[in-house]
């Protein structure tokens, strides 16, 4: 392998990834905070979420989220962490209702962090005293255990819309089906192929890809999180340069 | 800023860590290894405050005024009786590994049949969710690959034209999940970069 002072090309590349995403993001966001607001291309699943977050407030029944069984330290933990962002929006968005999210996760460290996440989004709303941190649970610890801590969750607890962003496999389609017999809505995104196909099948809006990272941009979490999708699109559009390139150079026997 | 010291300690180990990836550096790479087996410690310590969380949960759930929930009886039950014989027995004990898996492995099956039916459910009335050209696309591809690794056509596999369609068609999953992949990887990467620049707080402090 090519190698520059020790450091293998692959790392350089991949630093380099990193340095460019970061500078795109921090300069988008820096610009866009003194022009007005870039606007997204529609997508008709989050028009879909939005009404439902509206309606569920109206007539007082509760939003569920759900934020998978991912742990917070593999690699899949970054769609639990926008499953975190998503919680703290949806929290702010329904503060005024009657019934509060509830939020379940399969992992501890998730329970604690979606526990602090609705702490934090009452207490910016200046709305401490709605905060029960009975509302964030572990719901199991393993994929199937998860399901059915869950499953009653969606059944008992008054649950019209349902937002699953995170990390699962098939399994999930167990709970979009107890969904589903509910009549209530789910808009569900995974990090997982398995979990996206299933979700495509069985839940009412399913996002694919990285539109799962678009979830917090779209319900307006703030400018850094649109930032972020302009610098994916840019770094999207290098990897896409140096695909072409790389398969050129290969097809002219160079490489 | 809120809580500015939990955010610069965030931010300080995100890129120690980060750091200690990219450049080869023994010191900083003892440092990264020191600070994940601390992550893996506070894991686990949070797996026992979230399995605290869930027994007080469904206590809550039994002592409640209204609408008792039996089925927590039973959860409760059973995690004080595995508790017991795991911490008497010992995790690794033979016979409670046993009795263990002797439980819980039907029940996930059981789990995974119910499964296996509720998607065929679903493959059955997916017109009535989704229109369009890409549910069309999704049925097509469902099918196709079940006719395809059912086996039908390995006969025809001697065939040279038949078996370059097929190897084709056994590359088209590759390239399209390899495409899903790039996205998810990429907006992993904006997630952990907005993490790092304290953009996203996924902590209150």
């Amino acid at each position: 392998m090519i190698s520059v002072s020790g450091i293998g090309l692959n790392t350089i590349a991949g630093l380099l990834v990193v340095l460019i995403g970061a500078g795109a993001i921090f300069l988008i966001a820096v610009i866009d905070r003194k022009k007005s607001p870039r606007t997204l291309r529609p997508i008709a699943a989050f028009q879909s979420l939005r009404r439902a977050i509206g309606l569920a407030v109206e007539d007082g029944k509760r939003l569920h989220v759900s934020i998978g069984n991912a742990n917070i330290l593999t690699p899949n933990s970054a769609s639990a962490l926008v499953g975190l962002s998503t919680l703290n929006r949806i929290a702010q968005l329904s503060m005024i209702s009657d019934r509060p999210p509830i939020a379940t996760s399969g992992d501890g460290t998730l329970a604690m962090l979606s526990q602090d996440t609705l702490r934090d989004a009452y207490r910016s709303g200046n709305a401490l005293e709605q905060y029960d941190p009975m509302r964030a649970r572990l719901a199991g610890t393993t994929p199937m255990s998860y399901v059915a801590g869950t499953i009653p969750i969606i059944h008992d607890e008054n649950v019209t819309a349902n937002i699953l962003v995170g990390s699962y496999g098939s399994e999930v389609a167990l709970l979009t089906d107890a969904i589903d017999q509910k009549n209530a809505f789910s808009l569900a995104a995974s990090d997982s192929l398995t979990a996206q196909a299933a979700l495509f099948a069985t839940a009412n809006e399913t996002l694919i890809g990285e539109e799962l990272f678009a979830i917090p941009a779209y319900l307006q979490a703030g400018p850094f999180y649109t930032a972020s999708l302009y610098a994916q699109d840019i770094l999207r559009w290098i990897v896409i340069a140096v695909i072409l390139a790389g398969s050129a150079l290969k097809l002219l026997g160079i490489i | 800023m809120r809580a500015p010291i939990a955010t610069a300690i965030a931010i300080a180990v995100g890129l120690i860590v980060l750091l200690g990836y990219f450049v080869p550096l023994p010191i900083l790479d003892e440092i990264r290894t020191t600070l994940l087996d601390w992550g893996v410690t506070l894991a686990g310590v949070a797996a026992l405050v979230g399995i605290i969380n869930l027994i007080i949960t469904h206590w809550h759930r039994v002592t409640a005024a209204r609408n008792r929930d039996l089925y927590s009886v039973i959860l409760i039950l059973s995690f004080i009786m595995t508790l017991a014989a795991g911490v008497v027995l010992g995790p690794s004990d033979a016979q409670f590994q046993h009795v263990i898996t002797s439980i819980q492995v039907p029940i996930e099956s059981s789990l995974m049949a119910v499964l296996a039916i509720s998607l065929a459910y679903a493959s059955l009335r997916i017109f009535q969710k989704r229109k369009g050209l890409i549910a069309i696309i999704f049925v097509i591809s469902a099918l196709l690959f079940l006719l395809v690794t059912s086996g039908f056509l390995a006969s025809g596999s001697n065939n040279p034209i038949l078996a370059s369609i097929l190897t084709a068609i056994n590359q088209l999953p590759v390239a399209g999940a390899r495409g899903i992949l790039l996205g998810v990887a990429l907006g992993g990467l904006a997630t952990g970069l907005r993490i790092l620049m304290g953009a996203d707080r996924p902590f209150s402090g």
